[in-house]
């Protein structure tokens, strides 16, 4: 007998799985092809939030988590390192062990990187040859994880027993011989496919797939099986009970067969005793491929179960109904009984027979699509709807050809393939199947299809349409490659895209501009009829492809709007193209009290009128300017009662002192050098000392004749020899919330805890346009007329800006170390940094002053490389550091 | 088989004690810090201990020969900080191959000469490989807990320089130790297998975790077992834990991996716990005492003293340990000769 090896994984506790252990799950939420919440979590970097999915799946019982950041429009490696680091510092969720998935290299290598538990990693397979499969594994064990190794070579996809058997044990012999790899760490994926699909060849799908894991479990010593079971049921979308139950089922079946561990949805999930015979039944009869009319007798029997409208056998009353809606019906129910009766009955109706199937059987179709799309259809009932259509075309077909003049054969020519590299093709084949039936003549050239062979056949078969199918994020690069391909070769025929990991987005994005012709997404089956349809009407074809064009340009430049790629000029070339204000025209004015200065405890009352309410509304998600929101039509009530609260507790704090307003300040001369930095003058205990602030400049390449700013152009260069000035400031009016919000929880009454946290913000930013005000008309005084409103002020109408580190003219913070450096900012009014350069308490603002007519407030945007390399010098900080800090900053 | 592999499957095996303990009675000034060669340099050397091997090599080669005379049967290299990534705290980034292999220069020596006096008894050199002063898997700012002050890649390879150094100075074994976040001794176990591939050298590997406190854990959050896991895909002459607790305290989380290792197991712990002046006072007998209870119940094949250990304790240990056998290691099958199906 041998000896027993666990399986042994560990996060900050073990997981070890024997023989005896009971079925391992797999939490599949945090994988972004896997749930859509998570997905957008992550585009739209909600981190925290994204972290929240981890600890549900934990807390619900999952005992790995699958980690997947696969996604065309996502920084893949980015996203896994970032989304790890975080995950690892929550000890109730890196406790369990972690499933790295990616079908990149890189973004594997990335997360075994960060993380120091004995994760698995997911997956390697033969698919790009021995030499690759080695090189990975060899590696992973280096790194001490566990890998999943999927039934998958040079060939393709295993999807019967002897593949499956066949890529199994080439891997296992591999692993264990050559790269020496422990065998309990291989854990087989031998894919799950789905049953019940109506298609012929995926009959035996998941009896081979039992057969295949009792084969691996006989032979293949100490090694774990795993899958994503889900996919068995994929055609059962939308109907949960037979869904669950089929998971059941293939469960019970896996685990007797030997599988030990698997993606697997809790929530899909029933008990296995728990499913009721009949449903069991017609569920063994397709899991376990019983009969040959499994597969619709499941069917049937789920409208049962899903207790949708049931209809009775022998219920014609919709025959009764107008020529579309039976015609309708006929196709979403896949009934073909009447069909051919309905058709003729609309060919008499129409001009041309032709009519017939863009018209009324077209609009049937297009009902089913919605359906499907909706999730409220099944793929074999699609699949069944197609094939009445194709009835309902073979009846039309003799008048349409004895119609001499819309004589054709065929539908149109479509090519379909799955790219090179991918080997998922059920969509493909749903595709294929559909357009079959509807008269299209189909040219399949599998899967794996490199572009070479998808160019040439379109030629010689001289096709109307190529439609390119892929499942796995790398072959989204692929459709790029071959519509860059299609484009050189002056190629018109439209291209389609489908597939699990295809979007519109992308589409839109990444493919439509390499093709100068149509490029048209299609996330479903039936969807596909109608989209082909139209891309080769010839009266409609032109105005459609325009549409479509024009579609994705919108979706193109909305996207951009969120994420734009941009170009950038070298640090050097934006130095050229910086701000140049005439020195020597320009006036400059010496502060009329120079030095530092400190505002104790500043009566609050005055700051009442320089409150800016629009901002205090929006931090209740009140959106809206004030004062016109308390009018407003949607939240103006709210933001009444809201208003009349604050002013209350403003009150409050006017009349018992409740908070205290300090600052300091100051104005010093100043020039710029290097042309990025600005050097100050200051006393500090009657010695003159300097400070350097170091500025960023835009990068972004202008449109002609706009400038590449940086806060350094506002001030006079020293070489010039002109003596200009700057300042800086540090307000609060924060000391005093932290005790008032605490007391507020204490009484459990959170709504003052936030409101007076709110007041405290306003009041502080109301305190900083005081201040700035104050030293445009009086300390500095360059601006002793000025007389704003405060609408004027918000607006920021005033002379001179007070731009603050961290906000978009400086972002970054580091520059508050020097200003609390020479403002003596903590000893002189206790507003303390935190590491991450926050100010405490947090109702306090800084910045500088600049006090040039010509200065205005810009965003440096995203900066390159190489000035965080030149800031980092300049700062004489490593570029590690600078490169932490600036990091939001920094350009991909 | 090594030399030290073959000893270790006959005898419990005596590690040394702290250097740092009994380098403090040397009372070396920040003068005898620096010696000649580095009277210059910018920052303050004081402190530095991992330097003396350079400007006091006659004082680091005393304590190793302290250590053997009191009955060790390894000493550990003056190279606990002797990573690049320490040493930048003292600009000496540049010097850490010549510390590390001087370093261990001068352990073999004074090994050599030892066993050249008692052949019968093999004395050996580890190689010392701190845990550095940055950490790879948590963040040194709570506010940004997905900040990293170093990468993998980093300490990878600043682990290879090192481990390379101590190989070409004459190590006999690589000692990971103090161990207080695995994903920083993941990147040294890395870099050693690359090196041993490299170099095709077989050299053994020791590992030693610190588990910080009562909670069983490591700093970096993991338990025994799972710290024992994260380690395992290197084939390792032993693993065990040092530092941070006294012997008694550190017994339960001996026993997890005395069960579950395929390695020899190691301890050194601390002369007991820090007193109220954050000294180790627990006498070389209470020690002895204590340890005796891993003896009685079979846990340990190595066993030495960190913090707050003499020469004492370890003759004191070295004596209670001789009349003992070791832990039996069951060492897991190799799959070499696996032939298909």
């Amino acid at each position: 007998m041998l000896e027993i090896r666990p399986l042994k994984l560990s996060g900050l506790e073990p997981l070890v799985i024997t023989p005896e252990s009971n079925f391992i799950n797999i939490g599949e939420r945090t994988n972004v092809a896997g749930s859509k919440k998570f997905l957008r979590l992550i585009k739209e970097e909600k981190f925290e939030e994204a972290l929240s999915v981890a600890r549900e799946q934990v807390e619900g019982g999952a005992q790995i988590i699958d980690i997947n950041m696969d996604d065309g429009l996502i920084e893949g490696r980015e996203a896994m390192v970032k989304f790890l680091n975080l995950l690892v510092a929550e000890p109730d969720i890196a406790r369990v062990p972690i499933m790295i998935d990616s079908s990149k290299w890189e973004i594997l290598e990335a997360g075994l990187q960060v993380v120091q538990g004995k994760c698995v990693v997911n997956s390697i397979s033969l698919k790009e040859g021995e030499e690759e499969f080695l090189t990975h594994a060899k590696r992973i064990k280096r790194y001490g994880a566990a890998v999943i190794v999927m039934a998958f070579d040079e060939v393709g996809q295993a999807d019967n027993y002897e593949r499956r058997v066949e890529i199994a044990k080439r891997s296992y012999q591999l692993l264990v011989e050559k790269v020496k790899f422990p065998p309990e760490d291989i854990i087989f994926d031998l894919n799950i496919f789905p049953v019940g699909t109506g298609m012929e060849e995926h009959r035996r799908n998941a009896i081979d797939y039992f057969e295949a894991t009792r084969w691996v479990k006989k032979n293949l010593p100490h090694v774990s099986l795993s899958g994503g079971v889900s996919n068995v049921s994929f055609s059962f979308r939308g109907n949960n009970p037979v869904r669950e139950a089929m998971h059941s089922v293939f469960l019970y079946h896996a685990i007797r067969a030997g599988m030990n561990m698997g993606i697997v949805n809790p929530a899909l999930l029933e008990v296995y005793d728990n499913i009721p015979e009949d449903l069991l039944e017609h569920v063994e009869d397709v899991i376990l491929d019983r009969r040959d009319d499994a597969t619709e007798r499941l069917l049937s029997f789920a409208e049962t179960v899903v207790g949708t409208e049931k209809e009775s056998k022998i219920d014609f009353s919709w025959r009764e109904k107008l020529l579309q809606e039976r015609i309708t019906h006929a196709l979403v129910k896949g009934i073909d009984s009447f069909i051919v009766e309905d058709v003729e009955e609309a060919r008499k109706q129409s001009d041309r027979p032709l009519d017939v199937i863009e018209g009324p059987l077209m609009t049937g179709m297009n009902v089913v699509g919605d359906l499907f799309g909706s999730g409220k259809m099944f793929l074999p009932q699609v699949v069944k709807s197609a094939r009445v259509m194709k009835k309902a075309v073979a009846y039309l077909l003799p008048y349409i050809e004895a119609d001499k003049k819309n004589k054709r054969s065929s539908a149109g020519k479509v090519l379909m393939a799955t790219v090179k590299g991918d080997v998922h093709d059920i969509g493909k084949n749903i595709v294929s199947v559909v357009l079959g039936c509807n008269n299209y003549e189909i040219i399949d050239l599998g899967v794996m299809v490199p572009p070479e062979k998808i160019i040439e056949t379109a030629k010689t078969e001289n096709v109307d349409a190529i439609g390119l199918s892929g499942l796995i994020t790398p072959s989204l690069d692929e459709m790029v490659f071959l519509a860059k391909e299609m484009d050189r070769q002056g190629f018109s025929v439209p291209l389609l895209i489908g597939g699990a990991t295809t979007s519109k987005a992308h589409t839109a994005v990444k493919i439509d501009p390499q093709y100068r012709n149509a490029v048209v997404h299609i996330n479903d089956a039936s969807r596909a009829v109608t989209v082909v349809g139209d891309l080769l009407k010839v009266n409609t074809r032109q105005k459609y492809i325009d549409d479509l064009k024009s579609d994705y340009e919108i979706f193109r430049q909305n996207f951009s709007k969120r994420s734009k790629v941009k170009s950038f000029l070298s640090l050097g070339q934006a130095r050229i193209n910086k701000f140049c204000i005439d020195w020597n025209q320009s006036k400059i004015h010496a502060p009329q009290k120079p030095g530092i200065h400190v505002i104790e405890d500043l009566e609050l009352e005055k700051l009442e009128k320089y409150i800016d309410w629009t901002p205090f509304f929006r931090s209740w998600e009140l959106h809206g300017r004030y004062p016109k929101i308390l009018k407003d039509e949607l939240v103006g009530e709210q933001a009444t009662t809201l208003f009349t609260d604050a002013q209350k507790m403003l009150r409050r704090i006017f009349d018992e002192r409740l908070l205290k307003a300090k600052a300091v300040y100051g104005l010093f001369p100043a020039n710029t050098i290097n042309v990025d930095d600005i050097e100050i003058r200051y006393r500090e205990n009657s010695e003159e000392k300097t400070m350097i602030f170091r500025t960023l400049r835009q990068q972004l390449d202008k449109h002609e004749g706009k400038s590449n700013f940086a806060l350094a152009d506002f001030v006079a260069p020293r070489e010039l020899g002109i003596q200009d000035y700057m300042g800086c400031f540090c307000v609060t009016a924060g000391f005093g919330t932290e005790q008032l919000s605490r007391q507020f929880e204490a009484e459990h009454d959170d709504y003052n805890s936030i409101l007076i946290k709110g007041l405290a913000d306003r009041l502080a930013e109301a305190f900083a346009e005081y201040l700035h005000e104050k030293i445009r008309i009086d300390d500095w005084g360059y601006a002793p007329e000025e007389n704003l409103s405060n609408e004027e002020l918000i607006r920021e109408r005033y002379k001179g800006i007070r731009p603050a580190p961290g906000y978009p003219a400086c972002p970054d913070h580091l520059e508050k170390i020097s200003i609390w450096q020479v403002l003596k900012v903590e000893e002189r009014i206790g507003v303390k940094l935190t590491d991450s350069l926050a100010m405490w308490p947090a109702a306090s603002v800084s910045g500088y002053y600049f006090a040039n007519p010509e200065a205005r407030y810009f965003g440096v945007g995203k900066i390159k490389e190489d000035q965080v390399k030149d800031f980092a010098e300049r700062k004489g900080i490593s570029f590690e550091t600078a490169k932490k800090w600036l990091n939001p900053s920094i350009a991909e | 088989m090594s030399k030290i592999e073959e000893v270790l499957s006959k005898k419990i095996l005596i590690l040394d004690g702290a250097m740092g303990t009994m380098l403090q009675e040397y009372r070396f000034t920040e003068e005898d810090f620096r010696g000649k060669r580095f009277s210059d340099w910018p920052v303050s050397l004081k402190g530095n201990n991992d330097l003396l091997s350079l400007t006091q090599p006659k004082a680091i080669a005393d304590v190793h020969r302290k250590y053997f005379e009191a009955g060790a049967d390894i000493v550990e290299t003056n190279t606990f900080s002797g990573t690049a990534i320490a040493m930048a705290d003292y600009k000496m980034e540049e010097l850490v191959y010549e510390m590390n292999f001087e370093s261990a220069r001068i352990a073999k020596e004074v090994a050599k000469e030892v066993t050249s006096r008692d052949p019968e008894k093999p004395r050996f050199v580890a190689g010392a490989m701190g845990p550095t002063n940055k950490t790879a898997s948590m963040s040194p700012d709570v506010n940004d807990p997905g900040f990293r002050a170093i990468s993998f890649e980093e300490l990878r390879i600043a682990y290879k320089q090192q481990a390379r150094a101590l190989i070409d100075g004459g190590v006999d074994v690589l000692l990971v130790e103090t161990v207080f976040d695995t994903l920083n001794a993941k990147a040294a176990l890395f870099a050693i297998d690359e090196l041993k591939e490299e170099l095709d050298n077989d050299i053994p590997v020791m590992i030693s975790g610190t588990i910080t406190d009562a909670s069983g854990r490591t700093l970096s959050g993991q338990t025994a077992e799972a710290f024992l896991i994260s380690i395992s895909h290197m084939n390792l002459l032993s693993v065990g834990f040092n530092c941070a607790l006294g012997a008694k305290q550190l017994t339960p989380y001996l026993e997890v991996l005395a069960q579950k290792s395929a390695a020899g197991v190691s301890a050194y712990p601390n002369a007991g716990l820090p007193n109220a002046f954050g000294e180790y006072d627990q006498s070389p007998w209470d020690m002895a005492n204590q340890i005796k209870n891993y003896l009685e119940r079979g846990l340990v094949n190595i066993l030495g003293g960190c913090c707050g250990t003499t020469p004492e304790h370890i003759q004191a240990i070295a004596a209670v340990a001789k009349d003992y056998k070791p832990r039996v290691i069951k060492r897991e099958l190799t799959y070499d000769n696996f032939k298909g199906c």
